[in-house]
């Protein structure tokens, strides 16, 4: 059922077509796991779309972000909850009669189902209008309800709803049964026949004992019991005659409206519902400012949020890194030793653009972030053995395209190219490629083993993965800014043995 | 209904965690001889006789006398007393073999099989209604007087009526009458079961002709899925009937079973009466008193254990020990000390259950709780040395104590130098004295037992144990003041001979 009045939308503030292809780069960003975490549970939302799609315009992220911040309260997460499962039982229901063969149940049930609707409804109006919302999507939601509530459509349908369920409620009826015979009867009050048995026996009575009474599981109506309800409707003809003609009256009773936003909140919920997973006092989110022109982009205590998700059910320590670009910086070049985190990083500066491009909080203590029109990621793939192209090639084809498709607008990230090169090589394509990075002007990540690349240009920053010096096997997951020497995991085991400069020049006597 | 023939106003309640130190006071006492005299090989009157008597280290008068009653009444019907009994042990065997209640799937099965059990039940509540009415005359007890008129009047022969028309009723020879309401998706809810016979159902038929035609149809009885579904709605119809009869019979079968527990104990006093009177010892019922009264009188004391291991009379002790709050018992080795020991602790714990006690005459006040503390075997797991867990099991004890407690000790503290331990045994006796505690202490402690002896007040009791000038043990012992030496030289002659 259609209510005059304009849709109103909690996820876009104008209309958008959605991406129903998960992108590209999501499964070198581990968005995928992400995303697929993200909506665990909730498949019969179709949520994807909403999160494949990344938002045109700043104004559509604030939109979100507005209504996001309305989901922080609890007491309206709660709320939602509670609505979400209602419509969920509603449609359980509608599926339910849809499935039912008797006249009477399959009536039955839907009027059950528009029971549960309303009840949703109403009481989802009423606790939002006990909140304080800010966001300009739930209070436009808001007063479509309100409207909604108070048409004439929804006036009656509730009045006859409750009316008939009343009347039905109200009713008793006596069967009887000899051998094959059934038989409807009025009911006559009498009383239960078990309590006369308990009261006789009552006496030899010790202390509590077994239950023997066995437990039916509820099954479907079958044709005994379906023919017995003919019997009551024949005893009742009245208001099951009433039940009959609510029942074809009533067929589109959902509104359109609601149900969207059924949907679409879930968008929220679920976001919400995964980072409470991750977030503690170590652990926060924020919401990025998101910058148009100006790439002075930073992140403080950001953290890569698959991976995050993981360790935080093993209560094991998750390593939070900063970054910023500042006139006119643009890449990050990162080195250092293996499994330090190098990836990591790469990826959650990826996980940050795209999911401030979504509208949601992101992973740190506060954030400004670019406003890009595409990702494009490169990492490391085995070897594919259908391709007669060598690795090298492949690398360079992909590089191509990449830099083909990107504009001053894009994000690029690489991670650990060309490694299947000599050195020399490496050094002189790297070298050839990062130009090329640079007079395209992007944002980008290039995770490498060539400090040399550090000297190009002062675009670039170069980011090191650390090490404790104590114990050089301790890998500590800490990205830094600072000059790539080569030497930072040298000097740590030279400091440890004390023939650094510094130590030898105490050692050795004067 | 109530079967209370151990307290005059609660079952005994089986469950109950036995007393901390049991296995210590089985052993020292020698307890399981008593239970198996009792027990006569039947393992259930083991297990009461050894509840009832382990939960009996406290007492109270009142219990006491009352079960003293029905002990005599019992000594005097005690064919009628096994009949009861047999009863109830035959009720609680029908119910193992006609019972397969638990096993079964569907309330239809449950009902039938719990009618047939019920019909059983009602057979076997006559016969006993009979047996009360044939000898209720014999009976003096408050006790089983208030058992068996209580029987009498709930098992009328207008209660076994109304029984049997359950039982006919239940059968549903008529067909059933049930009433529901309507729920979600109109599903039947809220069953409710109602009596239906014959008559009714014309009444009700006749009520409904004057509206429209009653509506009524059959399942065809090749309609296998019909069948089956009738039969589901006439099962969920008698589920709860179904388990208001079968918690019946559970209930029934709680009520023989408090029977027969509580007649057991009784059974197995007669079991150890018919004993004892073979061995040719005297029993008497004991004067139990007041804790504050003092008592502590006795003649003729035996150790009923050691008459039934030995299959013959025992030398009996007396002494007159009231408002005497210790007794030290010195003197010869194998001189009875620890036998009479025993016989203290055993009859003061028999007493409190209520029984019979291996002496011609025996008065004491009650206590809360018994303690002993014997010597025991070097410790094997070399944990700790002998002393030290002499001392260890001291402290577990005080971690026990309530007031008004009674301690046995038998040569403890003996397990260093005689200084040492006399000093420590002297420490703790002499706080166990001052806070009211009843103490017997059998000791070779010479410095302990003189200590007390030179500074006696009037609460002490000194007993030796008798040395004939034959060196012959008489097992009895006397009141005298502790010698510094126990005859060790007599035994030891006694075995390597005169050298």
């Amino acid at each position: 059922m259609k209510v005059n009045m304009s849709l109103s939308s909690v996820l876009f503030k104008k209309e958008l077509k959605l991406v129903v292809q998960e992108p590209d780069f999501f499964g070198d960003l581990n968005l995928t796991q992400i995303i697929d975490a993200i909506i665990k549970d909730k498949e019969n939302y179709n949520l994807k779309p909403y999160f494949f799609t990344p938002l045109p315009g700043r104004e559509d992220i604030l939109y979100r972000q507005e209504v996001m911040k309305d989901m922080e309260n609890t007491v309206l997460l709660e709320y939602i909850q509670t609505f979400s499962d209602q419509m969920l039982a509603m449609h359980q229901k509608l599926d339910e009669a849809k499935g039912s063969s008797y006249k009477y149940e399959k009536e039955r049930l839907f009027l059950d189902a528009v029971d549960i609707y309303c009840k949703a409804i109403i009481s989802l109006e009423l606790n939002l209008s006990i909140l304080n919302l800010s966001s300009e999507g739930f209070k436009s939601f808001h007063s479509y309800l309100k409207y909604y509530i108070q048409s004439g459509y929804f006036v009656l349908l509730l009045q006859e709803t409750r009316k008939l369920l009343d009347d039905l409620s109200r009713l008793r009826y006596s069967v009887t049964i000899k051998e094959l015979r059934v038989q409807l009867l009025l009911y006559k009050s009498e009383p239960d026949y078990s309590i006369d048995v308990e009261r006789t026996f009552e006496k030899f009575k010790q202390e509590a004992t077994k239950d023997y009474r066995l437990q039916f599981p509820p099954y479907p109506m079958n044709h005994i019991e379906a023919a017995i309800l003919e019997g009551v409707a024949s005893l009742y003809p009245e208001i099951f005659e009433r039940l009959v003609n609510y029942y074809s009256k009533n067929t589109n009773y959902l509104d359109e409206t609601i149900s969207i936003f059924d949907r679409e909140i879930q968008f929220y919920v679920s976001y919400q519902e995964y980072i409470s997973q991750v977030k503690r006092r170590d652990l926060q989110f924020c919401y990025p400012e998101i910058s148009i022109d100006q790439k002075d982009i930073y992140n403080y205590k950001g953290f890569d949020l698959a991976l995050a998700y993981i360790l935080a059910r093993e209560n094991a320590t998750v390593v939070c890194n900063d970054f910023y670009l500042k006139e006119g910086e643009r890449v990050f070049l990162v080195s250092g030793p293996n499994q330090g985190g190098k990836t990591t990083f790469a990826r959650a500066f990826g996980q940050l653009h795209y999911l401030s491009a979504i509208g949601c909080p992101v992973p740190g203590s506060s954030a400004k972030l670019f406003h890009f029109d595409s990702i494009f990621t490169h990492f490391e793939r085995s070897e594919d053995i259908h391709n007669l192209r060598s690795k090298l090639e492949d690398d360079l084809i992909r590089i191509h395209q990449i830099l083909e498709q990107a504009t001053p607008r894009s994000i690029i990230i690489m991670n650990e190219i060309l490694s299947s090169t000599t050195l020399q090589d490496a050094i002189l394509l790297s070298k050839k490629i990062m130009e090329k990075v640079i007079s395209l002007n992007a944002l980008c990540v290039w995770v490498s083993f060539i400090d040399e690349l550090q000297e190009i240009n002062k675009t670039i920053v170069s980011m090191i993965s650390t090490i404790v010096p104590e114990n050089p096997g301790l890998r500590t997951f800490k990205i830094e800014r600072k000059r790539a020497d080569g030497l930072a995991y040298a000097l740590s085991i030279a400091e440890k043995y004390k023939v650094t400069y510094d130590s030898l020049k105490q050692r050795i006597p004067s | 209904m109530k079967v209370f023939l151990l307290y005059r106003n609660h079952d005994f309640n089986l469950k109950q965690p036995l007393p901390w130190n049991e296995k210590e006071l089985t052993s020292d006492l020698e307890l399981d001889v008593l239970f198996e005299a009792m027990a006569q090989d039947d393992e259930f009157l083991f297990d009461i006789s050894k509840k009832v008597i382990l939960a009996s280290t406290k007492g109270d008068v009142e219990t006491i006398l009352f079960r003293q009653q029905i002990l005599k009444d019992c000594l005097n019907n005690s064919t009628v007393i096994n009949l009861l009994y047999d009863i109830s042990v035959g009720a609680i065997d029908r119910r193992r073999h006609s019972w397969f209640g638990v096993f079964t799937k569907s309330p239809s099965s449950i009902l039938s099989s719990s009618v047939g059990m019920m019909e059983i039940y009602a057979g076997v509540l006559k016969e006993l209604r009979n047996a009360i009415d044939e000898n209720v005359n014999k009976f003096q007890s408050e006790g089983f007087r208030r058992l068996f008129s209580m029987l009498q009047t709930e098992l009328s022969d207008a209660y076994f009526e109304e029984i049997q028309n359950h039982l006919d009723e239940l059968k549903f020879r008529d067909g059933l009458l049930i009433s529901y309401q309507l729920g979600k998706g109109n599903k039947a809810i809220n069953s409710r079961l109602h009596r239906l016979t014959a008559e009714k159902l014309n009444w009700l038929q006749r009520l409904f002709s004057k509206k429209p035609p009653a509506y009524t149809f059959y399942v065809h009885p090749r309609d296998e899925s019909g069948v089956r579904a009738l039969s589901d709605i006439k099962d969920k119809a008698i589920n709860e009937v179904a388990n208001a009869l079968a918690q019946s019979n559970d209930h029934i079968l709680q009520f023989f079973t408090m029977l027969r527990t509580e007649l057991a104990f009784y059974v197995a006093c007669l079991n150890l009466h018919r004993q004892l009177e073979d061995t040719g010892g005297q029993v008497c019922f004991p004067e139990p008193a007041a804790t504050a009264e003092e008592k502590e009188n006795f003649e003729g004391l035996y150790d009923i254990c050691l008459a039934l291991k030995m299959k013959q009379r025992i030398v009996g002790n007396d002494a007159k020990a009231d408002h005497k709050g210790l007794t030290i018992i010195t003197g010869a080795n194998q001189g009875g000390k620890s036998t009479f020991l025993r016989s203290i602790g055993l009859s003061q714990i028999m007493m409190q259950a209520g029984m019979f006690v291996g002496a011609t005459h025996f008065s004491t006040s009650i206590c809360n709780s018994i303690f002993t503390h014997f010597k025991r075997e070097e410790d094997t797991t070399m944990k700790s040395g002998k002393f030290d867990e002499e001392l260890s099991r001291m402290s577990r004890i005080a971690d026990h104590i309530i007031p008004n407690s009674m301690f046995l000790f038998n040569e403890s503290f003996a397990a260093t130098n005689e200084r040492e331990g006399s000093e420590i045994a002297g420490q703790i006796v002499k706080a166990l004295q001052e806070k009211g505690h009843k103490v017997f202490f059998v000791t070779h402690l010479y410095d302990f037992a003189h200590n007390f002896f030179n500074h006696a007040s009037n609460g002490v009791l000194f007993l030796r144990a008798e040395r004939h000038e034959d060196a012959a043990r008489t097992f009895k012992l006397s009141v005298g003041e502790p010698l510094s030496t126990s005859y060790g030289l007599d035994i030891y002659k006694n075995i390597f001979g005169n050298e």
